[in-house]
């Protein structure tokens, strides 16, 4: 990563931009540049508009005002090409698709017509199935995986199109803490190995700690960005989350930890039976 | 039993299994049940307003199935689709009341598509059904891959650019064509268990998109040819053993499915509820 970082390549930009879904204005004014190879997470509190600005970045809605454009590609809208692992999605589980079925809808499951796949095609996805480790379970059905088998199906899915962006959106929600470190060591390998940059939304930034290069932080329509080193310390994020953060040194491993409200200890003080007499 | 009059009912009903074997997968596949229930009985409201005005009833099939299929597909986009199909279908019923109660005369007519008259097809049905089922096939071909991206992950169809609201009418469309077909062969009530039946057994028994469609149109055959068979036997309306076939057919793709189960505790509660 180091030579990336002497050389660095922007590969998105946002400039001004405002997105206002059913009149409400989801974010305002958000300017950030992303570049080439970096590890980014995007953090910010459920409702706080990041899965907004994943589908800005895919193409799926328009911003009101300001513009996004990626740089090095004529390509833009929705012809680009980011690999995206959406939100938990509910799986079928009689729905009569193997898990590298699944993997392969993302080479080719947007075209019309049936699919011939050639011998090359059939390698790519062994190939994908094989990186994500889920040699295994490759032919199950999708409905009956666990979370963080479905999670690595879906990261094989986003990646099989080669693309240079990947957005994640809150994959680590609903998986165990062992399958949460998985997911991210894997998504933090792949990236390294093929140069490719991530984004990668979640409201709880630990698992993220070790791997993350640059912080988005996205709060009230708002959106702030920094490395890690100065974003991550106690008087930034309290002043970012509006309420007493701790950071703190574990080991070795840099860890975010909220402090108690007070108001917690008053309400059960409030509690009859709880008053001090 | 392979008599001329008889040769019409095999030729036809195996046509529209074909298509209701085909385009049920995906009714099923994509959680389009309740529209499969909905477009059918809003063409038999079209069949009433037809005879009303003397027109043929295919015409009035088509036209408010297909009216139907764009009626939901608009409304889905603002509200939810079960409450969407619900309006739609509601209000294409009320319109079938109405003109029902102006044409009393003819009202026997229009009841018998309500389950079909699969033995009264005449020679002449025949090609127009055949045509209409093979441009159905043959749009639902065209669509494949999409109709199955945006039915297992449809944001991420929708970040490879698929349009989510275009391939759900295109559906649609296609499920209202299927409908005016099958409803003067096998009625509105019954399209419906061919609709779903078939496809829902089919999922139990691989796990493979393209061989689960195969077995879905091989189980909608066996249902039509083996009900024709018996109500020509028994003289019990068609209508019956094919319900009773469609039942017995869902039962066992649930049990074969449960026996395959790895977790026998799970696969035996999976079977008790089904049966």
């Amino acid at each position: 990563m180091s030579n990336v970082d002497q050389n660095p390549v922007k590969l998105l930009e946002l400039e001004g931009v405002s997105i206002s879904q059913s009149g409400r204005e989801v974010l305002h004014d958000v300017t950030f540049d992303i570049y080439k190879g970096k590890f980014i997470g995007l953090i910010g509190t459920n409702g706080s508009g990041k899965t907004t600005l994943l589908r800005a970045i895919l193409g799926i809605i328009s911003p009101s005002s300001g513009h996004i454009r990626f740089l090095n590609s004529s390509k833009q809208g929705r012809s680009r090409n980011i690999g995206y692992v959406p939100q938990k999605i509910d799986f079928d589980p009689d729905m009569p698709l193997r898990a590298r079925d699944l993997v392969a809808l993302g080479l080719d499951g947007n075209r019309l017509g049936i699919s011939k796949r050639k011998k090359s095609d059939k390698l790519l996805i062994d190939s994908l199935v094989e990186q994500v480790g889920a040699a295994d379970f490759a032919n199950s059905r999708v409905g009956e995986l666990s979370g963080g088998e479905q999670q690595r199906i879906m990261i094989a899915h986003a990646l099989i199109s080669k693309p240079e962006l990947i957005l994640l959106d809150e994959p680590l929600a609903n998986l165990d803490l062992r399958s949460q470190v998985e997911i991210v060591t894997l998504v933090s390998k792949l990236a390294r190995e093929g140069n490719i940059t991530v984004l990668i939304s979640t409201h709880d930034m630990n698992p993220l700690l070790p791997v993350m290069d640059r912080i988005l932080y996205i709060a009230n329509g708002k959106v702030a960005s920094g490395e890690v080193s100065e974003v991550v310390t106690t008087e930034s994020l309290s002043s970012l989350y509006g309420h007493h953060v701790e950071v703190v040194n574990l080991k070795g491993r840099i860890l975010v930890v909220p402090e108690i409200e007070e108001g917690g200890f008053n309400f059960l003080r409030g509690i009859p039976g709880n008053e001090d007499h | 039993m392979f008599s001329a009059f008889m040769l019409n009912a095999w030729e036809i009903s195996s046509i529209v299994a074909v298509v209701s074997g085909v385009v049920g997968f995906f009714v099923v596949q994509r959680a389009n049940a309740f529209a499969a229930h909905a477009l059918p009985n809003g063409a038999f409201a079209g069949a009433a307003a037809a005879s009303y005005l003397g027109v043929s009833a295919v015409i009035g099939l088509s036209v408010f199935s297909l009216a139907g299929a764009l009626a939901i597909a608009g409304l889905s986009r603002r509200t939810r689709s079960d409450v969407a199909t619900a309006l739609v279908m509601v209000l294409m019923l009320s319109l079938g009341s109405l003109f029902l109660s102006f044409s009393s005369g003819y009202a026997q007519q229009i009841y018998s598509l309500l389950f079909g008259e699969v033995f009264g097809i005449s020679r002449s049905e025949i090609l127009p059904t055949f045509v209409v089922s093979l441009f159905c096939l043959i749009a639902v071909l065209f669509l494949y891959r999409q109709l199955i991206y945006t039915s297992v992950v449809p944001e991420a169809a929708q970040a490879k650019g698929v349009k989510l609201a275009f391939v759900d009418l295109m559906f649609l469309l296609i499920l209202a064509l299927t409908t005016t077909m099958a409803v003067p062969v096998i009625g509105t009530v019954l399209i419906f268990t061919l609709l779903i039946s078939p496809a829902a057994a089919a999922r139990s028994f691989t796990s493979k998109v393209p061989v689960a469609i195969m077995i879905s149109v091989s189980l909608a055959l066996i249902t039509v040819w083996v009900s024709i068979a018996l109500s020509y036997w028994t003289n019990y309306p068609v209508g019956f053993f094919v319900g009773a076939c469609g039942a017995a057919i869902y039962a066992s793709g649930r049990i074969y499915r449960s026996i395959q189960s790895k977790n026998l505790n799970f696969g035996e509660a999976n079977s008790l509820h089904a049966l």
